[in-house]
């Protein structure tokens, strides 16, 4: 104990004072709207991510009909796709490039850094942490809605009539830099550059207000060692935003510049119907560079959330102890720093300095280090658990098994020499469909079958959630698997079509299975969005701790207000993960329960730790416990 | 760890809370972070450009030389007026406050000055990627400081009004840092570009 602070017995209790103005008051805008209460605005970050979701789904579905039955006649979605039919009833090709290009950029951002970040990270962590909000609400507000406006822009862009941004996701000049080059890169990309830049703002908005939570407003013995996982995985995520996003930035900033100011900082030597553009000077290859030092953290920004949201329910439905705590704090930790330092493998075919590539291969291949603990851990926690299959509990296992299907994938690609064989191609899409994007999914449902209860205090349908999760689970597996094959064979990614070209007919039956899984998996989601608005209204009324589970969000009221808890803010004596443990009269003690009412169960070490309990009423944050 | 009863109040040990600061100003230390990394970003891809050859080599604006000395006497003011804040000297805080502002418009203004002569010697915004990068750096940290001049102006008025003392130091705290960490950055963008011009 370095310090000691003296305080009067009346102070210490400060934040109790706040607990009568939380109430509700406040009409319908304040409340349900421009609400400055976390919870409101994770619910609105997840009901925006969920109808981005849905978008993004669908848009996959029809690129993937063209895909799958390149022959077919498409003439009756003419009501939904009107002028992007050809006449022949085929998607337009330049319209099936809009399609990719935005369910990327949908799912990569709106779905599952906002959607996830946002609904979790704004819903745990003041409520696992023991805080009445958030450092900011005010600010946390303004993060909502500039994601809201961003979403409105983005939105209004696939209407357009030369169509939203076509470039793909990773948006590369010159090809998204002149409107000449493609129609989407007209107004669309405008639009998309427009609504990235308030995207960006609302991020660091979010992410300033995590970090600064977590570090500041912590209840009374919450310490680092005793935050659950969740609130690890959402610190550093929330650091990498801060660190990344601004890259993105500047990289939009300097494309903006070219696109609408003439500047040449992407362009060079280019000719359109043989007259020399006037830009001199520029480099693409400069965008790729910016774009991957945002673009490969972002991966982690999307995984790192649901890596945390696996670990609190896996341990949870085991009725365990989180095996290797500090292991999965650490491998967060070098997942996130090596996550800065391994952008260029998404450019080895750039000509880059086959040195160079050695290096970044060498670092991309230590990665799978900190992945491959967490899966042990994973693995290591449900070993010889009493395994409650929650719906759940099924997603976060599903989340382990892609996050080792794709993670291997992974360590082909990162290979340079491999990479360069497989690059753009199917093997690619395959890879980050799995370890990222259904990984990601997956974590984010899991978060929501979990929270629902405190959410909205009901319960969700078991007997749905498992229909909803074989059929996803096997629908994404049919979808993605076959995918590797493709893409040995080396089909490439974005084509519109390959009827064209005779190697690739050998496959069309398999493309067409893919497109059959997507759809499939598609409906499947429906019977999710049935049964999470079916049971908001209708669902059974939720228990105070359904899950029996240890962190202090469950202790609650069932719909809890603004300010969290009625009362005094529970004091946490015990890290979160006390699951079976040996002596104890049930198999679960939540972390307000100070030892001193649990001798049964004591190690030596925490009789100790019971003098300090009973003197001050917590336990010094200084004091850890050793687990 | 001893509890002892002195009339009223309890006096009890509380544990010191790791890292614990005020919540806004530790928010201002992550947006500077961030700002950082937009800076860092843009002067990477500054480097990595120049690399590749292709680069147009021109004098810097005499000017600019001008505006870091300016720049760093309001940094000195500024700290004097936090100085003076802490020591409850309100008269002298309202004195250095004003010079502060004042003197980050003449920074703005010598900054565009700056613009005008490159104009002059040629080299525009459109054009060889050198110039327009010395535009980008200069204008987004024109932009940041214009940011700040309106935090000043809030602080300002508050002095006016006598709400900035000992016992309420926040907002000029995080003024003064803000203005500090905008005073580095500039000094930072000058020696880079007198570095790799």
């Amino acid at each position: 104990m370095a310090t000691i602070d003296i305080h009067p017995q009346t102070s210490t209790h400060h934040h109790d004072d706040h607990a009568h103005e939380h109430e509700h008051h406040g009409n319908f805008w304040t409340n349900y709207v421009f609400s400055e209460d976390h919870k409101v605005i994770a619910k609105q970050f997840l009901i925006t991510g969920m109808a981005w979701a849905l978008i993004g789904g669908v848009l996959s579905v029809l690129f993937r009909l063209q895909l799958g039955f390149p022959d077919a006649d498409l003439s009756w979605l003419k009501p939904i796709l009107g002028g992007w039919l050809t006449p022949e009833g085929k998607i337009d090709p330049e319209f099936y490039l809009a399609l990719v290009t935005m369910h990327g950029t949908i799912m990569v951002f709106f779905v599952l850094t906002a959607g996830l970040s946002g609904t979790f990270s704004n819903f745990l962590i003041p409520l696992q942490i023991g805080a009445r909000d958030m450092a900011s609400g005010f600010m946390n507000m303004l993060s909502y809605w500039f994601f809201f406006l961003s979403s409105v822009i983005m939105f209004v862009s696939l209407f357009l009539s030369t169509g939203p941004a076509s470039g793909g996701w990773v948006i590369y000049p010159p090809l998204s830099a002149l409107p000449q080059a493609m129609q989407g890169s007209g107004l669309g990309m405008t639009l998309w550059l427009v609504a990235m830049a308030i995207f960006i703002a609302s991020s660091l908005l979010g992410s300033i207000n995590y970090i600064s939570t977590v570090i500041n407003m912590r209840t009374q013995g919450m310490s680092f060692t005793r935050l659950p996982l969740t609130i690890w995985a959402f610190f550093f995520t929330a650091i990498i935003g801060i660190l990344s996003f601004p890259v993105l930035f500047a990289a939009a900033l300097l494309l903006i510049f070219d696109r609408s100011f003439g500047t040449s900082f992407y362009l060079s030597d280019i000719y359109i119907g043989g007259e020399a553009l006037p830009n001199q000077g520029g480099s693409p290859i400069l965008f790729q560079h910016l774009f991957w030092f945002l673009g490969h953290p972002e991966v982690y920004i999307v995984l790192l959330p649901a890596l945390g949201i696996t670990s609190e329910i896996i341990a949870t439905n085991s009725r365990k102890p989180i095996f290797g705590y500090k292991a999965m704090v650490g491998s967060m930790l070098f997942i996130a720093i090596l996550s800065f330092v391994v952008w260029a493998h998404h450019m080895f075919v750039t000509g880059m300095n086959p040195f160079l590539g050695s290096i970044f291969t060498l670092l991309t291949l230590i990665i799978a280090v900190p992945s491959a603990v967490k899966i042990f851990n994973y693995v290591t926690t449900l070993w010889k658990g009493n395994i409650r299959f929650t719906s759940a509990m099924l997603f976060s296992i599903g989340l382990v098994s892609f996050f080792l299907t794709g993670g291997i994938t992974g360590i082909f690609l990162g290979n340079s020499a491999v990479d360069i064989q497989l690059h753009d191609t199917y093997f690619v899409v395959a890879h980050f469909h799995l370890v990222m994007g259904s990984a990601s999914f997956f974590g984010m449902v899991a978060g929501v079958y979990h929270w629902f209860p405190k959410m909205f205090g009901r319960m969700m349908d078991e007997r749905l959630g498992y229909v909803h999760f074989w059929f996803t689970f096997l629908g994404v597996y049919l979808v993605f698997f076959p995918m590797h094959y493709i893409g040995i064979a080396g089909f490439p990614r974005r084509y519109y079509s390959w009827t064209n070209f005779e190697t690739f007919s050998g496959f069309a039956d398999l493309n067409m299975l893919v497109s059959v899984a997507a759809i499939f998996t598609l409906f499947a989601q429906f019977i999710f969005l049935f049964n999470f608005i079916y049971s908001i209204f209708r669902g059974k009324a939720a228990p105070a701790n359904p899950w029996e589970s240890n962190t202090l969000e469950w202790t609650t009221p069932r719909n809890p207000g603004h300010g969290n808890w009625p009362g005094e803010i529970p004091t946490v004596y015990r890290w979160p993960y006390d699951y079976s443990k040996p002596g104890a009269k049930e198999d679960f003690i939540p972390q307000h329960i100070p030892y001193s009412e649990t001798p049964e169960s004591n190690l030596p070490h925490e009789n100790e730790l019971i003098k300090l309990e009973l003197n001050n009423g917590s336990i010094n944050g200084e004091n850890k416990t050793h687990h | 760890m001893e509890t002892s009863t002195t009339g009223d109040f309890k006096i009890v040990e509380e544990p010191s809370k790791p890292l614990a600061m005020e919540p806004r100003k530790f928010g201002m230390w992550l947006f500077m972070g961030s700002v950082f990394m937009l800076f860092a970003a843009l002067t990477s891809a500054y480097i990595v450009r120049e690399a590749e050859g292709n680069w147009v080599y021109f004098e810097m604006p005499r000017l600019f030389t001008i505006s870091t000395v300016v720049i760093l006497v309001s940094s000195i003011t500024m700290q004097w007026a936090y100085w003076s804040a802490k020591k409850d000297n309100l008269s002298n805080v309202k004195v250095m406050m004003t010079i502060t502002t004042v003197l980050g418009f003449a920074f703005l203004v010598l900054q565009w000055l700056g613009w005008v002569q490159l104009v002059a010697e040629k080299i525009y915004f459109v054009g060889n990627p050198s110039g327009s990068f010395l535009y980008v750096l200069t204008g987004v940290h024109a932009l940041h400081i214009i940011s700040a001049i309106v935090f000043l102006l809030i602080v300002l008025v508050a002095t006016y009004r006598y709400k900035v003392h000992s016992k309420s130091m926040v907002s000029i705290e995080m003024c003064t840092t803000y203005w500090h960490f905008l005073g580095g950055l500039w000094l930072y963008l000058f020696v880079f570009l007198l570095l790799y011009r």
